[in-house]
């Protein structure tokens, strides 16, 4: 494939990203892996993108590190292969790491990044339902500082994130918060393919127990509307009520019911309404069996 | 518009003017003439143009040319070392995990990265270190029987060494 003619900057700071940014507005794309990125090259050429500045030869953004009673660091160009296959979030937070392994093939993910990951937006995207349900947070940094995001307002619209481009931000790192004693997380996505394929529709889930009693949850949906979304009236059903499988058939049931997925190719609404609801089973029933003592 | 890269390819040292919108799988084919390396689907999808960055296998048709700049490349045609076939490519030769070869160099690359990060693969983890190459032809019985056993003499040399 040719592809059409545009600038390369390998930026060399945050600094130099940022103020080429400011300077560039929409006539820029910024990438790390460039899994993504490289595809969209000739959609964004015709919109009017002239240069492509590299994120990953700025030094000091591969962080992966999980500090006791924070949580996990995922630096903007750490690769989502490190994550699926380091032995420390495999431990603190296997859905992480399964995550991470959904993405693409074992190639993509030596390339890409967890943060470029989120950056694309995808409503179907393999590592946004988790970060959503796990109440991580962005780091977004510009020249003119540094602010922070919850996932909850990091995609305000299809394919929008909360990084403004044209003010030089940059998504920097990813913080995701331990989990503590009775909590417990797990994603579960559905695909045709157990590789190399996007997802109909992924469900994470994060449970907080008290006893057998459920003190606090949080359900997102990829596949079930323009952006990851959370089932909110799904948690508020769960909240405060004992835990038993008649519980989590309804609220599974709330989950689907207030999605809103499309047909497409790779499958028709009523599939995806259906394959939530059984989704949403999963996850939360996986995320209570692998609570943290 | 070009720009000079500085790379090595194949344990050899370049310098080469790279036109920027090339990706490395073309850079590869056209600029450097190292065919080996395989175009198949241009979308990261098929594993046929898989080359080794740093010793791990990636795409290079979702990779551009610039990307290489300061990084160790290594293709299908570095993997042959003083004239002997490496273990892995010799096992494909001997189990015949192969039959029209185009997704051949790509599976190899695939499999040295996997060799290297996981010396002591299980069947499921050999599938799903190839899971991103596809092969039309063959099936993939004899491609993971390959890598399994290529593992198995790596170990063997190894313990020999030790």
């Amino acid at each position: 494939m040719a592809l059409p003619e545009f600038d390369y900057i390998a930026a060399k700071s945050l600094e130099e990203a940022s103020q080429l940014m400011v300077s560039m507005g929409s006539e820029c794309v910024v990438m790390s892996g460039g899994t993504d990125v490289i595809l969209q090259i000739p959609k964004n050429v015709a919109k009017g993108m002239k240069t492509v500045i590299d994120l990953k030869t700025i030094p000091g953004l591969t962080r992966l590190d999980f500090v006791d009673g924070e949580g996990l660091y995922v630096g903007a160009n750490t690769k989502l292969f490190d994550i699926q296959s380091s032995p420390v979030v495999l431990d603190k937070m296997p859905a992480v790491a399964q995550a991470a392994h959904y993405v693409g093939s074992n190639q993509v993910r030596r390339k890409g990044t967890m943060v470029g990951s989120i950056c694309n937006a995808s409503p179907t995207g393999d590592c946004g339902a988790i970060l959503l349900a796990m109440n991580a947070k962005v780091k977004i940094q510009s020249s003119e500082g540094t602010r922070e995001v919850a996932m909850d307002d990091f995609w305000p619209g299809f394919k929008k994130i909360a990084a403004d481009k044209k003010k030089g931000e940059l998504v920097t790192e990813i913080f995701i918060p331990e989990l503590k004693s009775g909590e417990g997380s797990a994603y579960f996505k559905h695909a045709v393919r157990k590789a190399m394929d996007l997802a109909i529709i992924g469900v994470a889930a994060w449970v907080k127990m008290d006893g057998k009693k459920v003190a606090d949850c949080r359900i997102a949906v990829a596949g079930g509307d323009v952006t990851i979304v959370r089932g909110k009236k799904a948690e508020e059903m769960i909240i405060g009520r004992e835990l038993t499988d008649e519980l989590i058939e309804k609220v599974a049931e709330q989950a689907s019911a207030e999605m809103n997925p499309r047909s497409s190719l790779r499958a028709s609404a009523e599939y995806r309404y259906d394959m939530i609801r059984v989704y949403t089973k999963r996850a939360i029933n996986k995320a209570v069996e692998t609570m943290k003592a | 518009m070009k720009k000079i890269i500085h790379f090595t390819l194949n344990g050899e040292p370049v310098e080469a003017l790279a036109p920027v919108n090339m990706t490395m799988v073309d850079f590869l084919r056209k600029e450097m003439h190292l065919t080996g390396t395989k175009r198949g689907c241009e979308e990261g999808e098929c594993g046929a143009c898989t080359i080794l960055l740093d010793g791990r296998a990636v795409p290079s048709c979702i990779m551009l040319a610039m990307e290489a700049d300061g990084h160790e490349i290594t293709t299908i045609e570095g993997v042959k070392k003083n004239g002997v076939l490496h273990p892995v490519q010799q096992e494909f030769m001997d189990k015949w995990a192969l039959q029209c070869g185009f997704c051949t160099p790509g599976m190899i690359m695939s499999a040295l990265s996997l060799l290297n990060e996981n010396p002591n693969p299980t069947e499921e983890e050999i599938r799903d270190g190839i899971a991103g190459n596809l092969c039309r032809c063959t099936g993939y019985v004899k491609i993971v029987e390959a890598i399994d056993c290529a593992a198995k003499k790596l170990a063997k040399a190894k313990e020999a060494e030790a």
